[in-house]
């Protein structure tokens, strides 16, 4: 089964409303070709899980500008000036949850478990109304697992069956997403056939991922940059 | 602050550094201590699921899918490792890593840092600072020994918010170093020409000596 589709069938499989979980670090490991089609789509009313909102103007940044996001969840949203000012005119909810504890609970929401227990936040502002419980001395808090309705991951390559291999750093939160997402999205530069990806290196298996996107961004000197149409 | 006064602290630090260790190195003065480590080899871990970071790439070797937590271009160094965010924080946050030297933006006399938000500024950033703080084997506290304004950083009680209940073992700053025990700071060097009266007017925190 081949699960290559046009990157405007996307459509059919985000509503309104729906919780995203959306791979990056900054802008590595970003799929920039199918947040660009959410933004045409007008897609409203959008939970984002991503580590940071991309950059002002770049990858989820965009979606600022189109009014399609009520509420981002992820570490760090600084580095975004917009995502900033649109939190303080309170149009954006912003949930702020420490990095690890992030990439936990969502690795939780693929494993079928339902929440942890963490050192990490116990007894910062990042804690306030969780659950507390003291092991072997030492308090932890309680972090439910985070599932989405789909998620969006940028990879390298994928094979036909829905294998996938990243790019250095930019696999960053895409192999959890990719366990976590009711429907998987994946957008790869290239599409190889059955059996050319050595088992071995092989980083999501097939079984994660739904569909597959071609990305439409050329990368050149190290950077994607957007296409240059040619009609 | 001087460039001259962080690479003194970035100096002393990288001596605290064993041969072979792995080592997570925060932003600002933390980032400098690459260039003095000398014949020290140790693998730098980068939270965004690298260890074994090298340095910067020439230009034509850039690859933005290569990159620091600081979300700069970077290179690996053999034996270097790449893997995924959950991993990454795996060795973090399960004791994995040997050392983290991170700034602050205060820390009181028993080691409690804060390190990740000012009061009565928007809060919309913490990254991986409060996993760190929770899981390094050993948290090494790179910073000026005074805030721009003059007021202490290394306090009494701290008044900003704290990254959490894991303790710092050592305080660098430009005029000393500090170790935390359990009975509160013990001043280990002094690194500027300051008497021990000086310094203690211009420390909030109360420490052995």
């Amino acid at each position: 089964m081949n699960k290559l589709i046009d990157k405007s069938e996307i459509n059919k499989y985000i509503k309104d409303g729906d919780t995203l979980l959306v791979g990056g670090f900054g802008l590595s490991g970003t799929p920039f070709t199918l947040i660009d089609e959410l933004a045409i789509l007008g897609k409203k009313e959008l939970t984002v899980v991503s580590n940071n909102l991309g950059e002002k103007d770049k990858g989820l940044g965009i979606l600022l500008h189109t009014g399609s996001l009520k509420k981002a969840m992820g570490s760090y949203f600084t580095s975004n000036r917009d995502a900033v000012s649109e939190w303080s005119k309170g149009n954006l909810e912003i949930e702020l949850i420490p990095q690890g504890t992030l990439a936990e609970r969502i690795r939780c929401g693929g494993a079928g478990i339902a929440g942890f227990y963490t050192k990490t936040a116990a007894g910062t502002k990042l804690a306030e109304g969780k659950e507390e419980k003291v092991f072997d001395g030492e308090t932890y808090i309680l972090e439910r697992a985070i599932k989405g309705d789909v998620s969006l991951v940028k990879a390298l390559k994928a094979d036909t069956l829905g294998n996938l291999i990243y790019d250095h750093t930019g696999r960053n939160f895409n192999p959890v997403m990719a366990t976590a997402g009711k429907i998987v999205i994946a957008e790869v530069d290239e599409i190889v056939e059955v059996g050319e990806l050595k088992p071995d290196e092989i980083t999501t298996p097939h079984v994660y991922v739904d569909y597959l996107v071609m990305n439409e961004y050329e990368k050149i000197g190290g950077k994607y940059v957007v296409p240059t149409r040619s009609n | 602050m001087s460039q001259q006064d962080r690479i003194k602290i970035a100096k002393r630090i990288s001596k605290e550094l064993p041969d072979g260790a792995s080592i997570n190195l925060g932003v600002g003065i933390p980032t400098l201590i690459p260039d003095y480590l000398g014949d020290k080899k140790v693998d730098l871990h980068s939270e965004n699921g690298l260890l074994g970071m090298g340095p910067t790439p020439d230009e034509e070797n850039i690859n933005m899918d290569l990159i620091s937590a600081s979300k700069k271009p970077i290179t690996m160094d053999k034996g270097a490792c790449l893997f995924d965010s959950a991993d990454s924080f795996v060795m973090i946050r399960g004791g994995h890593i040997d050392v983290a030297v991170m700034g602050a933006l205060q820390i009181d006399q028993y080691g409690e840092i804060a390190n990740w938000a000012i009061p009565g500024k928007d809060i919309l950033g913490v990254g991986g600072a409060m996993d760190l703080v929770a899981g390094a084997k050993r948290i090494i506290i790179a910073s000026m020994h005074q805030a721009k304004d003059g007021s202490p950083k290394f306090v009494e009680k701290l008044t900003f918010p704290t990254s959490g209940n894991g303790r710092a073992d050592l305080l660098v700053t430009e005029h000393a170093v500090f170790k935390f025990t359990e009975n509160g700071a013990e001043l280990v060097e002094q690194l500027s020409d300051l008497s021990l009266e000086e310094l203690k007017d211009i420390t909030g925190a109360k420490f052995t000596y």
